[in-house]
């Protein structure tokens, strides 16, 4: 069984396979889009990498849900709504939603996607494995 | 000019590997340009030959009904350079398939399995249909017949080599 430890290391290093970072900068708390510059076609990137590297299947959308913000009535004046913020915890149960909840705005759903939810997702699945 | 960067399928399996091979020579324009006194095939075309030969394969193991377009380029190492009377030999393998797209392992060798040339990953996705028909139309705009020529070419030549030969 892989400790948290190790897990960590071995995303760190498809980060920096797939986005071209440096190993320092990939920290538990780095965001993908923000601090490691993912653009959209990178997570799909990540996604074949993950799979190969850990030797687990993502099913689609499970990891970077998609069609997250197309439900008009999650949203108010750009910001989730009380509603739009428990349909993303359900979809994005790995992500720390502590900071975001404080000020919901859609435009930074983004920051969720940080090296620790998926070192937290990937631990889960090896779990269950 | 044809945008065509492979000339004959050597090897097709389908969802899993293809050779192509594209042979240089002084009849294509660009070559007099990359370098004038020095033809080198640039390393840009070379990638665009392997991403007909993946996208070809890719496409084909969803029956053409995905429209394939090359998304990322995460590595592309070159180890040398291919001139003009040179043969490239391009080797795909299929990674990774699935609903949202593919990622392809492919190796450039030149005149012979020999000498690698490039060491490159490809990842293609596949484009959201329904999008992808509001703003291109339902046609298939990625496997055009001219492209998906040289896959029925490789068949036909197949097919006659298992032919006996006919006395003229």
């Amino acid at each position: 069984m892989a400790t948290q430890e190790e897990i960590f290391k071995k995303v760190q290093s498809t980060l920096v396979d797939a986005l071209g970072v440096d190993e320092e900068q990939v920290e538990p708390g780095s965001t993908l889009q923000g601090d490691l510059e993912a653009e959209s076609i990178d997570f799909l990137d990540i996604v074949f990498r993950l799979e190969r590297n850990f030797g687990i299947t993502i099913p689609r959308g499970e990891l970077f849900p998609e069609n997250l913000t197309s439900d008009a009535s999650m949203i108010a004046d750009g910001k989730l709504t009380v509603k739009g913020i428990e349909e993303l915890k359900s979809r994005m149960p790995y992500a720390d939603m502590t900071e975001f909840a404080k000020n919901p705005v859609v435009d930074n759903i983004g920051d969720l996607y940080t090296v620790d939810m998926l070192v937290k997702y990937v631990a889960d699945k090896l779990a269950s494995k | 000019m044809r945008w065509i960067w492979i000339d004959k399928f050597l090897e097709f399996r389908s969802g899993d590997f293809a050779r192509a091979v594209k042979n240089l020579t002084l009849a294509e324009e660009h070559l007099h340009d990359h370098y004038p006194g020095f033809p080198v095939m640039p390393a840009s075309l070379i990638i665009e030959g392997m991403a007909q030969t993946g996208g070809i394969l890719v496409g084909e193991a969803k029956n053409f009904e995905e429209k394939v377009v090359l998304a990322k380029i995460p590595k592309a190492e070159f180890y040398g350079v291919a001139c003009a009377g040179d043969q490239l030999i391009y080797d795909v393998k299929v990674l990774d398939l699935r609903a949202e797209g593919a990622v392809v392992a492919c190796k450039a060798f030149v005149n012979g399995l020999e000498t690698l040339l490039a060491d490159v990953e490809i990842v293609f996705a596949h484009l959201d249909n329904s999008r992808a028909n509001q703003l291109f139309g339902p046609k298939n705009f990625v496997f055009t017949r001219q492209l998906l020529g040289i896959l029925d070419l490789a068949k036909a030549q197949q097919a006659s080599l298992a032919e006996p030969a006919k006395p003229n």
